[in-house]
């Protein structure tokens, strides 16, 4: 089992306030591997690191370094294609402003796609993976932001998955929709985990439980540890772990 | 104890002031709602009054102008004591040409500029070229006309050899660079309104700065962008001094960029002084109010028309 990406004394400093202090931590390919932890503990700048939109944070400071496959991502040059490897999923659905047929094929078309036949075939593969093919498959040309909350994160997803990432991160997708879908996507991912590494911050810890192969747990800007799933669930070495799991606080 | 006893007089008086407050402004709830209501009202009531003193003006006439000639012949000489002709051709098209070549600045230039304030700088660049921008807005419009005839047309001489500086080129850049500050601030605002994950979501699927802008965020700002450019057009169709001392004033078709032009506000203004109120001179400009009126009611109509064309497509 290989490292995917290998986070080496990462600190970032928005102004001030650290958001992420001397955090090393490696995920390994193709898990699903959860990141946990109370409010403002650094969970979204981790991500944010991943695919280098941490770059449009116009005050933050960034020290360490983010291998992904052995490369620093702040070192490469095509942080483009770096973008088109990470799919990212966020808290709140976001439509862009273009149909759901467009939503899902701009990524392929930016990568160079643009034979009608095989975007067809990559839009129908990534919204059945997103279980939404269903819904949407007579309304293509909709606009994307006409469809519910819970259409609207699959539809997200599905974008996510038409870069054919290596690395699909998720960041609190389950907070603006139903338990039902909820429930549907964790389905998704356990399938998509033998395709693809899979990065999940969650603010329900249960959710870590029942997904992650691997979970870390930040506090306060550091990374307090990171093992087994079943491990920090049952022996976590720290109480502040322990306590946290357990939903003492948070 | 004074200080116990002190609270228990007070008490009872700040509850009625509170009391009496609550009891005000329960009281003044439906006269704020019909003052903001007055406010609303008084915009119709406004563009109505307009429309209606404009016509009083210029109905008396109606009955006995030649409609045909009227929109349909360059001769424009109202002031013949034998043959008076008002045909307004020549006008329309020299207000037309004007503000389309001022558009053809304006909006790149405009759109451009307030993509580059909103997306492309921060901090105190960001925050000068906004203020710089204003300032130019404020700039009187007769400021405006004397450097396009002092400055604009020496220069105009200069590089094309034409034979005099104030034409069909000097109005409409002058107009268009008149033009560019309400479509960058107002384009600005319309940039700014588009909430930032859509940027995130953009650029996390690998579209690069550039696509950002003309994939994402045009299409969600497309109608406050095309607000910006209509109130530019209105701003070009109304300007009067500076086309008035730009545009060389010339009764005539244009043919080519450095003709002399005239268009129908400068004719107003410089004419309405001149004529004696109530004689047919005089109702002929309340007339061509009338048609500068239906124009810019037109581009409105137009422009809301294309919004909610764009919005039905969306959703089918």
């Amino acid at each position: 089992m290989s490292i995917q990406i290998d986070f080496r004394n990462l600190t970032v400093k928005y102004g001030h306030k650290f958001a992420l202090q001397d955090v090393s931590l490696e995920i390994p390919e193709k898990r699903i591997f959860a990141i946990i932890g109370p409010a403002n503990s650094g969970k979204t700048t981790l991500l944010k690191c991943i695919n280098r939109t941490i770059d449009f944070v116009s005050h933050a400071k960034v020290q360490g370094r983010v291998l992904i496959d052995g490369e620093d991502v702040f070192r490469i040059r095509n942080v483009y294609e770096l973008r088109r490897k990470v799919g990212m999923v966020f808290p709140l659905p976001v439509g862009l402003p273009l149909s759901v047929y467009e939503n899902v094929a701009y990524a392929p078309r930016r990568a160079g796609i643009h034979d009608r036949h095989e975007l067809d075939a990559i839009v129908e593969k990534c919204l059945r993976q997103a279980m939404l093919w269903d819904e949407v498959k007579d309304r293509l040309q909709l606009l994307g932001t006409r469809l519910s909350g819970g259409q609207q994160q699959r539809l997200t997803l599905a974008r996510a998955l038409s870069l054919r990432p290596e690395i699909l991160c998720l960041d609190e997708f389950s907070i603006a929709i139903d338990p039902v879908t909820t429930m549907r996507i964790e389905d998704i991912l356990r399938e998509l985990k033998n395709e693809m590494t899979i990065v999940l911050v969650t603010n329900l810890v249960q959710q870590a439980h029942r997904l992650a192969d691997y979970t870390a747990f930040f506090s306060a800007s550091r990374l307090i540890e990171a093992n087994r799933t079943e491990t920090i669930f049952n022996q976590a070495a720290h109480r502040l772990t322990a306590r946290y799991v357990a939903g003492d606080f948070g | 104890m004074s200080n116990g006893s002190g609270n228990a007089v007070r008490k009872p008086r700040a509850r009625y002031i509170a009391n009496a407050m609550r009891a005000f402004g329960d009281r003044a709830e439906p006269l704020v709602e019909w003052t903001i209501r007055l406010c609303g009202w008084s915009a119709i009531l406004f563009v109505f009054s307009i429309f209606f003193f404009i016509f009083r003006e210029a109905a008396p006439i109606f009955g006995e102008l030649n409609w045909l000639e009227f929109f349909t012949s360059t001769q424009w000489q109202p002031s013949s004591e034998v043959h008076p002709r008002y045909g307004i051709l020549a006008l329309l098209v020299g207000t037309v040409s004007v503000t389309t070549l001022a558009m053809l600045v304006a909006v790149p230039l405009g759109l451009g500029a307030a993509v580059f304030i909103s997306e492309f700088c921060t901090g105190k660049l960001k925050e000068s070229l906004k203020i710089l921008i204003e300032l130019l807005a404020a700039i009187p419009s007769i400021v405006w006309g004397f450097i396009g005839y002092m400055v604009l047309g020496p220069i105009i001489i200069k590089l094309t050899g034409a034979p005099v500086g104030v034409n069909l080129l000097n109005g409409g850049l002058i107009l268009g660079l008149m033009s560019v500050p309400i479509i960058v601030s107002v384009g600005e605002d319309a940039l700014k309104a588009v909430p930032d994950s859509f940027r995130e979501a953009a650029v996390s699927l690998g579209a690069s700065r550039w696509e950002v802008v003309y994939r994402v965020l045009f299409p969600a700002a497309k109608n406050g962008l095309l607000a910006a450019v209509l109130l530019g057009v209105g701003r070009a169709i109304g300007e009067t001094m500076a086309v008035l001392m730009c545009t060389g004033h010339a009764v005539q078709i244009p043919h080519s960029l450095l003709d002399p032009v005239r268009t129908l506000t400068a004719t107003i203004a410089s004419e309405l002084g001149e004529s004696a109120a109530g004689d047919p001179h005089y109702r002929v400009l309340f007339v061509i109010g009338l048609v500068l009126f239906a124009i810019t009611f037109a581009v409105n109509v137009i422009a809301d028309l294309i919004v909610k064309g764009v919005r039905n497509e969306q959703s089918r």
